[in-house]
């Protein structure tokens, strides 16, 4: 699958809203310009937004938090990420109601096991958004759930009330500055078999769990996990493309993925967040440091050298040759 | 099942017992040649199913040609006698039900005079006027719809069905029809992985093949769906060539000759599509089958041609996984007065 100059499977929408749901998040909402609805989607399931920022276009993934049953509305809810390379601090501050933008078909890299007798959900922070609309699909075609949710404070905790208010009892929540932690032996020792367990949060919550299901004898084919890597900003660098017979440059906040689509190159790509495999590019030669930040390289690949996902890695050093 | 109209352009006609199946000239031109040069060998041939060629069966992403209505009527005696040809695991109902909308609305925008779609919220009313239905059911509800809505239209539907559900990276058949099958059977490869139901395959998995293509495969997005072209050989026209009814096709491999091998022989063209499904995150994999005899062959030029070079130099593992052995020679010499020897054009299509 590759992307050219237009965004793969692109939707042109308009935003139809913005909703400010505390000092950090905000949530946008999108339709068609006609008014018919969006593709349908399962829970779980993200965007590619993309973003024109003056010169620089970004396409950032963000999951659907409204309801796959819900298709005239689509909505992202998304955190101001001060440190980050500027997509989130573009959607809140020049993103408005009204304004023409293009997003991807939905796809889903984190869908629910449909055979599972029960879904355990753990998350932190903005890593709600996901099972907001699992949540809801559940409620829909019917399953058992139960929701632990840990944040710093309940002032910048998205969603508390509007999922107390659909499932109840089966929200549990859990705020840093009251001392509350999630007790993850606890939950992950008593489960009924048939359950599956589903995380999506900061990296180290992530990875507790991961290693905490493993130490209870979890399958793995019961343990899911989205781990979107971000794109992280850094120094500028140079690349050369073997194929393509260029070499292009790569600003501090631009990846080298959307720099690669900027010289006009098709490169393939799905998730742009680390995690789905598809932009894995070889390495034809390099002399410095490949700067890897996805979740997809085994450790054995990221010290042989001989590979990159552009989405999110980058280089810091002399040269750069990329088979592209 | 009600009596097409007798002005629809649909044939009547049989694939089994007195094999009354023939193809017009028309739908021979029409046909997806599956080979785009003058060998044949293993490969990860994808590519996107859109914007197909006008007058070939790549037009509409769902085709429907001459042989709809009598194929439906071969499928529908196949699951009287083996109800074990369409099944679906539990969890793979919402998966039936993404399938029943994107063959309905895809045949009511292909061909607005043979079906329609009218959709209000849950509600819905499908015409297919070929087969002679009309009914009104609410989407999502099972017990509005005489079968499962896998069953309901994939009766309805030409070609095979494969339902796969993704889990740990990899795809699980967990739910079909398969009633126009080359010779496997879904109630043995049911809840298989894509590993495990491709085992039989010879050399493909050495050259990592299905590696590569499942990589593929869990990379289709909704709205991007891809195809691919496969192929074997059937004697006589007959679309059940099952593991379960070998005792009736499996002696017939032996009752090629020179002299009905025009007539007897086909070529049997799978076109596979693959497409996401939006409320599953399924992949539905559709396997439809074309005939064209080996008559129908020589009546373009270059199509005999090259399926004599390709039979000539076929691997014989392939060969023998294909069952070709006992009649491989015998089409080899029928078509080798087709073939002047010199190079044929570029891609699949007739000159």
């Amino acid at each position: 699958m590759s992307a050219g100059h237009r965004l793969l499977g692109a939707i042109d929408v308009v935003v139809t809203d913005v909703v400010e749901l505390n000092p950090e998040v905000k949530r946008f909402h999108f339709a068609r310009p006609d008014g018919q609805p969006l593709p349908a989607f399962s829970g779980g399931a993200h965007i590619v937004i993309e973003m024109k920022d003056g010169d620089v276009t970004r396409r950032t993934p963000y999951s659907l938090s409204s309801s796959p049953f819900e298709t005239d509305d689509y909505q992202v809810s998304i955190r101001r990420d001060d440190n980050g390379r500027g997509g989130s601090l573009y959607m809140h501050r020049s993103v408005t109601p009204g304004m023409a933008m293009t997003i991807s078909h939905p796809s889903n890299l984190f869908s629910l096991d449909k055979r599972a007798t029960r879904h355990l959900m753990l998350t932190g922070g903005i890593g709600i958004t996901p099972f907001l609309a699992q949540t809801a699909q559940l409620i829909r075609t019917g399953g058992e759930f139960e929701v632990h949710y840990g944040f710093r404070s309940h002032d910048v905790a998205a969603y508390v009330d509007e999922l107390t208010a659909r499932i109840g009892h089966r929200l549990h929540c859990y705020a840093d500055d009251q001392g509350q932690r999630i007790d993850y032996d606890r939950l992950l020792s008593s489960q009924p078999a048939g359950t599956h367990v589903y995380v999506c949060g900061p990296t180290p919550m992530i990875d507790l769990v991961l290693s905490k299901a493993k130490e209870h004898g979890w399958p793995d084919a019961h343990v899911h996990f989205e781990h979107f890597a971000k794109a992280p900003p850094g120094e500028a660098f140079t690349v050369e493309l073997k194929a393509s017979g260029i070499t292009i440059a790569v600003g501090e906040e631009q990846s080298l993925l959307e720099a690669i689509e900027a010289a006009g190159v098709d490169a393939p790509y799905m998730c742009r967040g680390g995690a789905c495999g598809q932009c894995e590019t070889a390495v034809v030669e390099y002399d410095g440091e490949l700067l890897h930040s996805d979740h997809w390289l085994e450790d054995e690949e990221r010290s042989a050298g001989q590979k990159i996902m552009p989405c999110v890695s980058r280089f810091r050093g002399k040269r750069l040759v990329l088979d592209l | 099942m009600a009596t097409p109209a007798a002005s629809l352009p649909f044939r009547d006609e049989t694939f089994r017992d007195d094999f009354t199946f023939r193809n017009s000239p028309e739908t021979v031109l029409r046909a997806p040649f599956p080979f785009d040069k003058d060998s044949y060998m293993y490969a990860v041939n994808m590519e996107l199913h859109k914007d197909g060629r006008p007058g070939t069966a790549f037009e509409e992403p769902i085709d429907v040609d001459e042989h709809y209505v009598s194929e439906m009527r071969d499928r529908a005696l196949v699951l009287d006698e083996d109800p074990l040809r369409c099944q679906s695991l539990p969890h793979m109902t919402l998966a039936g039900w993404d399938t029943l909308e994107l063959l309905m609305t895809c045949k009511a925008e292909s061909y607005p005079e043979w079906f329609s779609l009218e959709r209000n919220g849950d509600q819905w009313r499908w015409i297919n006027r070929p087969l002679g239905i009309d009914d009104t059911f609410t989407f999502g509800d099972e017990t509005t719809l005489p079968y499962g809505p896998l069953e309901y239209i994939t009766r309805q539907a030409q070609g095979d069905f494969c339902v796969l559900d993704e889990r740990q990276g990899n795809f699980w058949m967990d739910a079909g029809i398969v009633t126009t099958q080359a010779d496997w059977s879904l109630d043995f490869d049911i809840g298989m992985n894509f590993f495990e139901w491709h085992a039989p395959v010879p050399l493909a998995h050495e050259k990592g093949i299905f590696k590569r293509a499942l990589k593929y495969l869990l990379s289709i997005q909704q709205g991007n769906p891809a195809r691919r072209l496969n192929w074997t050989m059937t004697v006589n026209p007959r679309l059940d060539t099952s593991p379960e009814n070998y005792h009736q096709w499996g002696p017939e491999n032996t009752h090629i000759t020179p002299e009905n091998v025009g007539d007897k022989l086909y070529l049997r063209i799978e076109l596979q599509s693959f497409w996401r499904l939006p409320r599953s995150n399924a992949l539905l994999f559709p396997i439809r089958c074309y005939l064209l005899s080996m008559h129908d062959l020589t009546t373009v030029p270059k199509w005999a041609t090259r399926m004599h070079r390709v039979l000539k130099d076929l691997p014989d593992e392939i060969a023998s996984y294909k069952g070709l052995d006992n009649y491989r020679q015998i089409a080899i010499d029928y078509l080798a007065p087709y073939d002047d020897g010199k190079p044929t054009s570029k891609g699949p299509f007739p000159d």
